[in-house]
Formats: C-alpha cells, sequence, structure tokens
C-alpha cells in the first residue's frame, strides 16, 4: 500500500521532460484541433513544450524537388534552434519528422554536407553540430526512455471503453527503417500499444502501413482517393468505430477528403453504403482518455463526424 | 534441442484450390547462418516437393526470388532467417504483391516487363562512335551508380501504393531506369524522356511513401531516383503539369511568409479552370467546419498571409541558396 502510494506520488510529481515543439503548418491551419489537443496531453501530463515559433515550413518534402539547398538549410535551422536549447525536437506530424529526421541523418553522417549547410545558415547566427534527436509525439508517449506508457495509464480516467480502433501508421512513422528504427516497418505496434493502454481494441487491417493518398491529391485525384477510402472502408468492414493517425496531412486525406474518397469508391463499385468513420489525431485518442470532451479537443471540426466515438465512450 | 522453425507459406494452386491458403511448415534450419531461401530450399528438397517458387543464383544478382517476408516484399537469397522470426519463431512468406499468382510464390511479372520496356531501357545514339566505343566520364557515371544497379526483382511494384491502385502507374523501377537513361550522358533522347516520364502515370503520381526504398535490396532505392528525376524536370523547364505547379507554388509560399498557406497551394498547383472548381466543394466543406477561412484574394497575385517571426532569417537564408 505504501509503496502504491509513493510510486503514484513520484509519478505525479515527477517533473515533467522539456521539448523543442515543431508543431508543423497543419496544426496552424486546417488541423488547428492538432495542435490544441497535444498542448492539452502535454499540460496535463507535465510535458515541458518550448515552441520553436520562428521555425520556417519543413517543406513537407515536395520543396526538395525544387530547392533543396532552401529545404535543408531552413530545416537545419530549425535543428539547430533546438539544439540551442539542447532539448530534443518534438513533432506532432509524422511528414514533419520524416524530413527532419531525413536531413538529421544527412548532417550525422556527411561532414562536407554540415559544412555547407553551415555556411548558409551561418550569416543568421545559427550553426548547426548535429546532436538533436527527433521524435514523433507517438514515440515520447510510448518509450519508456522518455514519457513511456506505464506513466501514461496511470493518468487514463476515462478508458475508451473497448472502442475499436484502426491505427494508420502510414509512411514517415516506418519508412526508411534503416534512419527511424523506432518500429518495425511491416508490422508496427506502437499504436496499437497506445490504443490499448488507453482502454481501447486496436483492429488490424493490410492497409495501416500504406501511403494515405495526401501527396498526389493535386497531381492524381483519384488514385489519391482510392488510397484513402480503400483504408477507410477496409478499417470499417474490420468493425473498427474510429480510425487514428499521427499525421495530419493524412487526416487531411482520411477526413477532410473523406466524402470523396467515399465517391470514387462507390463510383469504380467498389463500396456500397457510406464510410462515415471519424478520424482522430493520436492527442485526440489520448485526451479522451484523460478525461477531456470531443468538444475541448476540437472535433466538432472534424470533416466525418465523430459523434460515434462519442456514442462508444458513453457505453452506447 | 535443436532450434526449430516454423515457415508459414502461402499455398496456391489454381487447378486444385479454390481459393489461397497458408500452410505451416516446422523444421530444424540447414544452418544457424541460413538465408530464408535456404530454408525454403530445405522446405521443397526434404517436405514438400510441390512447392513452387523461382530462384536460381542465390546471391543477390539475378532478381528471382522475391517474396513477401511478414508482409513486406523483399529477396530471401539476401536474408538471414534469424533476422525474420516473429515472436512465435515464425516467418511467413507469400508471393510478392499487385501481381496475379501464377502457383504458390510465382507471379506473372508480364505487367512489370511491360513497364520496363515502355521506358526504352536502352541507350539511344544514332552518332558514329569515335573510340570504338561511347564515352562517359567517371563523374557522370556517378550520376547513375545507383540505378544501374537495379536487378529487375519487382520486389518494389509489391509495396508501391500507387502502383496498388491504378495499373496506369509506370512504377517504381521502370522510373528508376527512365532516371538512369535521363542522366546518361551518352543518349541522345534524354529531354524526350524527361518529357514523357513528366506526363500523367509518370514521376509526379508517385506518392512519396518510402516503401521501395524499403523493399529495395539494392542502391537504387527507386523513390531517390524519382526525387532527382524531377528536379532534373524543374531544371529542363517541364512546369507544365500540377506535379510541377505544386512543388513550385510550395517553394514561393515558404519563401514568401515562412509556412505553408494552405488556402493558397492547391489553387496555385492545378492547371485548369475545371480543376479549380473541383476543389470548390472541399473549400467550402472545410471552411463551414473552421478548418481555414477562404480568403478570395487567393486568387490574385501577392501575399495574403501572415509571416513567421524571423522571416528576415528565412529570407537570407533563401538568397544564399539562391546565389
Amino acid at each position: 500500500m505504501g509503496t502504491a502510494t509513493s510510486e503514484q506520488t513520484t509519478i505525479k510529481g515527477m517533473p515533467g521532460k522539456r521539448y523543442a515543439f515543431f508543431p508543423g503548418c497543419v496544426s496552424k491551419g486546417a488541423c488547428k484541433e492538432l495542435k490544441t489537443s497535444t498542448e492539452i496531453v502535454a499540460k496535463h501530463l507535465g510535458i515541458e513544450l518550448d515552441e520553436l515559433k520562428a521555425a520556417a515550413c519543413c517543406g513537407a518534402g515536395i520543396t526538395d524537388d525544387v530547392n533543396k539547398e532552401m529545404t535543408d538549410a531552413l530545416n537545419a535551422r530549425t535543428l539547430a534552434m533546438a539544439e540551442q536549447k539542447s532539448l530534443t525536437l518534438l513533432t506532432q506530424c509524422s511528414t514533419c519528422q520524416g524530413v527532419l529526421n531525413k536531413l538529421n541523418h544527412q548532417v550525422q553522417t556527411n561532414p562536407a554536407k554540415r559544412e555547407r549547410l553551415n555556411a548558409i545558415i551561418g550569416e543568421s547566427g545559427y550553426q548547426y553540430d548535429g546532436t538533436v534527436e527527433v521524435k514523433h509525439l507517438l514515440w515520447v508517449l510510448v518509450d519508456e526512455q522518455e514519457y513511456g506508457l506505464s506513466k501514461l495509464r496511470e493518468h487514463v480516467r476515462k478508458p475508451l471503453n473497448g472502442m475499436k480502433v484502426a491505427p494508420f501508421y502510414g509512411c514517415y512513422l516506418l519508412r526508411p527503417s534503416d534512419i527511424l528504427g523506432f518500429d518495425d516497418p511491416h508490422r508496427p505496434t506502437s499504436l496499437d500499444e497506445l490504443t490499448r493502454a488507453l482502454g481501447g481494441e486496436p483492429v488490424h487491417y493490410g492497409g495501416k502501413t500504406k501511403c494515405c493518398g495526401f501527396p498526389i491529391q493535386m497531381m492524381n485525384p483519384r488514385n489519391s482517393f482510392r488510397m484513402a477510402g480503400n483504408h477507410l472502408s477496409e478499417a470499417k468492414s474490420e468493425g473498427a468505430d474510429a480510425m487514428v493517425t499521427p499525421c495530419p496531412l493524412c487526416h487531411l486525406n482520411l477526413d477532410a477528403r473523406q466524402p470523396d474518397a467515399q465517391d470514387v469508391l462507390q463510383s469504380e463499385g467498389s463500396l456500397t453504403g457510406d464510410i462515415d468513420l471519424p478520424v482522430l489525431h493520436v492527442p485526440q485518442l489520448v485526451a479522451l482518455a484523460l478525461g477531456y470532451s470531443p468538444k475541448q479537443l476540437g472535433m466538432q471540426t472534424h470533416i466525418a463526424s465523430t459523434k460515434p466515438v462519442e456514442q462508444k465512450l458513453a457505453g452506447g | 534441442m535443436p532450434e526449430l522453425i516454423t515457415l508459414r507459406i502461402r499455398r496456391f494452386d489454381p487447378e486444385s484450390d479454390a481459393e489461397p491458403y497458408f500452410q505451416d511448415f516446422t523444421f530444424e534450419p540447414p544452418s544457424p547462418t541460413a538465408t530464408i531461401l535456404d530454408c525454403v530450399n530445405h522446405v521443397k528438397w526434404h517436405l514438400d516437393g510441390t512447392l513452387t517458387y523461382r530462384m536460381s543464383c542465390r546471391s543477390a544478382i539475378c532478381g528471382s526470388c522475391a517474396m513477401k517476408v511478414n508482409g513486406g516484399g523483399q529477396l530471401v537469397c539476401n536474408a538471414q532467417y534469424r533476422n525474420h522470426l516473429d515472436a512465435d519463431g515464425m516467418i511467413t512468406l507469400e508471393p510478392i504483391g499487385n501481381m496475379p499468382v501464377i502457383k504458390d510464390l510465382v507471379v506473372d511479372m508480364t505487367d512489370f516487363w511491360a513497364k520496363i520496356e515502355g521506358v526504352e531501357p536502352f541507350v539511344k545514339n544514332e552518332t558514329p562512335e569515335e573510340h570504338g566505343e561511347h564515352l562517359m566520364s567517371p563523374e557522370d557515371f556517378l550520376n547513375i551508380d545507383d540505378a544501374s544497379n537495379c536487378i529487375l526483382c519487382g520486389a518494389c511494384y509489391s509495396e508501391c501504393a500507387s502502383y496498388e491502385v491504378d495499373r496506369n502507374f509506370v512504377g517504381p523501377a521502370a522510373l528508376a531506369r527512365g532516371q538512369r537513361l535521363v542522366f546518361d550522358t551518352r543518349d541522345e533522347d534524354r529531354q524526350g524522356r524527361a518529357e514523357r516520364l513528366s506526363e500523367y502515370g509518370g514521376m509526379w503520381d508517385c506518392t512519396h511513401c518510402f516503401a521501395c526504398v524499403e523493399a529495395c535490396p539494392k542502391p537504387v532505392k527507386p523513390l531517390l531516383r524519382i526525387i532527382e528525376l524531377r528536379q532534373d524536370a524543374h531544371q529542363r523547364g517541364l512546369h507544365d503539369n500540377n506535379g510541377s505547379r505544386h512543388a513550385r507554388a510550395f517553394v514561393d509560399i515558404v519563401a514568401e511568409s515562412g509556412w505553408l498557406d494552405e488556402a493558397k497551394l492547391p489553387v496555385k498547383s492545378v492547371g485548369t479552370l475545371k480543376e479549380t472548381l473541383e476543389l470548390l466543394p472541399m473549400g467550402i466543406r472545410m471552411g463551414l467546419k473552421g478548418k481555414f477561412r477562404p480568403n478570395p484574394l487567393h486568387l490574385l497575385p501577392g501575399k495574403h498571409h501572415p509571416e513567421i517571426p524571423g522571416m528576415g532569417e528565412v529570407r537570407t537564408i533563401i538568397k544564399k541558396t539562391e546565389g
């Protein structure tokens, strides 16, 4: 009894770890609810977020196609900002994480490149020596060396009531695995473990490690919506009450474009009925289990109604 | 007690099976350092001679033995079994994806070969040779070194998200072969190749998902070659497609305000009025939910988006990268 109490006290009183927070553009635009939810979760758990407000867009892997040097230099500047603070850089977006970790790996393994980029950012007073770690919020929550599920479980006040959650890992948290190495690229477990820790039940479906289709929304919308639609309908047919994604760009295709994905699948005869699958951001799923309301987490701004989630949580 | 492992193999014989099924083979591996292919051979030679698969060189040269290992396409002759056992001491093997199964682990690669042939996978040069051969400098060769290593195993097509939903997509290995030829200084059709690969179904239809990079057993890493193709197409002035417009608009927006203007990017990415109008339902839908504020000014030239703090530094850096 005494041990349990002291453990609990230790957990609640544990000083929070501080991160250099790179929120990413989409969480300041079309998915504001993501940033709101991350900040709620961080505050609740005692994770300190030192937001890099002057950091530029990561370029989402797109700006490389036209101006790689600009992209690399702006991202080196962002990494240098975290290095100046001696903090691990935290993202809540798989894509930002992927772009920053890719460059970080290059800077760490290619001294000539590091020197060249430092010559560019040096004029603005920055230097990057390659010492920063870049981590996604999901990894921080799951990894016992960072925050960890054992501590998170202690904070769950409103378990997800067996809600069936389809984890959508997508691309950049898994690949290329030789640079990232957090999860198995073919059989990842982190989102599944998080879901279980929150009282939900992970649903297995084939599309969870595939592309959501977002990057080609403008180039080949039909293919893009086929991808999103296939994953959503597959998750739904496996019994999912909701899907959860660690990437706001995936959210834009899976949620904001869900009506388009549904139209494409229906017009091609590969879907009968509607999809109607709520798609949650990782910190929304966490915050629901911590006891926050869907409204506090901005879930009313989603395109696919999140009512089924609310009903499930209410025991319906 | 010798270590026992289980290969769970997807079987299918169209002459006798209505549906594919999994069959488990449990045995002592031929050696502690055996490859997955050695283990598959053990099954065929000692346990079930009807198991059908392709293999030849056992040295990651011939490209015959690509299979899905625990869900991901890869070669099995260059992978030791002990690195792929799951918690139950099992490895699951399936035929590579996105191709029709002929029998067991053998797939019909007809479309894969058609895609490779479609990019005219040979150097085109009609100029008479001066030295008995067309020469290339070692520096120039470095640009095509990685792509030249392709062994045509098909593992990248197995995992390709775009090819999965659209057989019109040229696909990773063929685009990598395209890069190898667009960057080959001996080739006399480099501009034409870049133009054709910029069309619908080509380099801009790749989703950038890294699945081909993960699957590729060689340094080819198709996505990285596709990015080089895009950079090259940009420099050649091949700008009249949504992929190029999207990338250039993205760079312009970052240079203007330091962060993404989500309302402006889609509008600047499309090339026709029809496509612009097709964006409207999404815009209205998201506007009504408060996901962004529609700004009609975006239809006009110029900047209508607040700058990030520190934009002066961003401008200085961009200027240096241009100079």
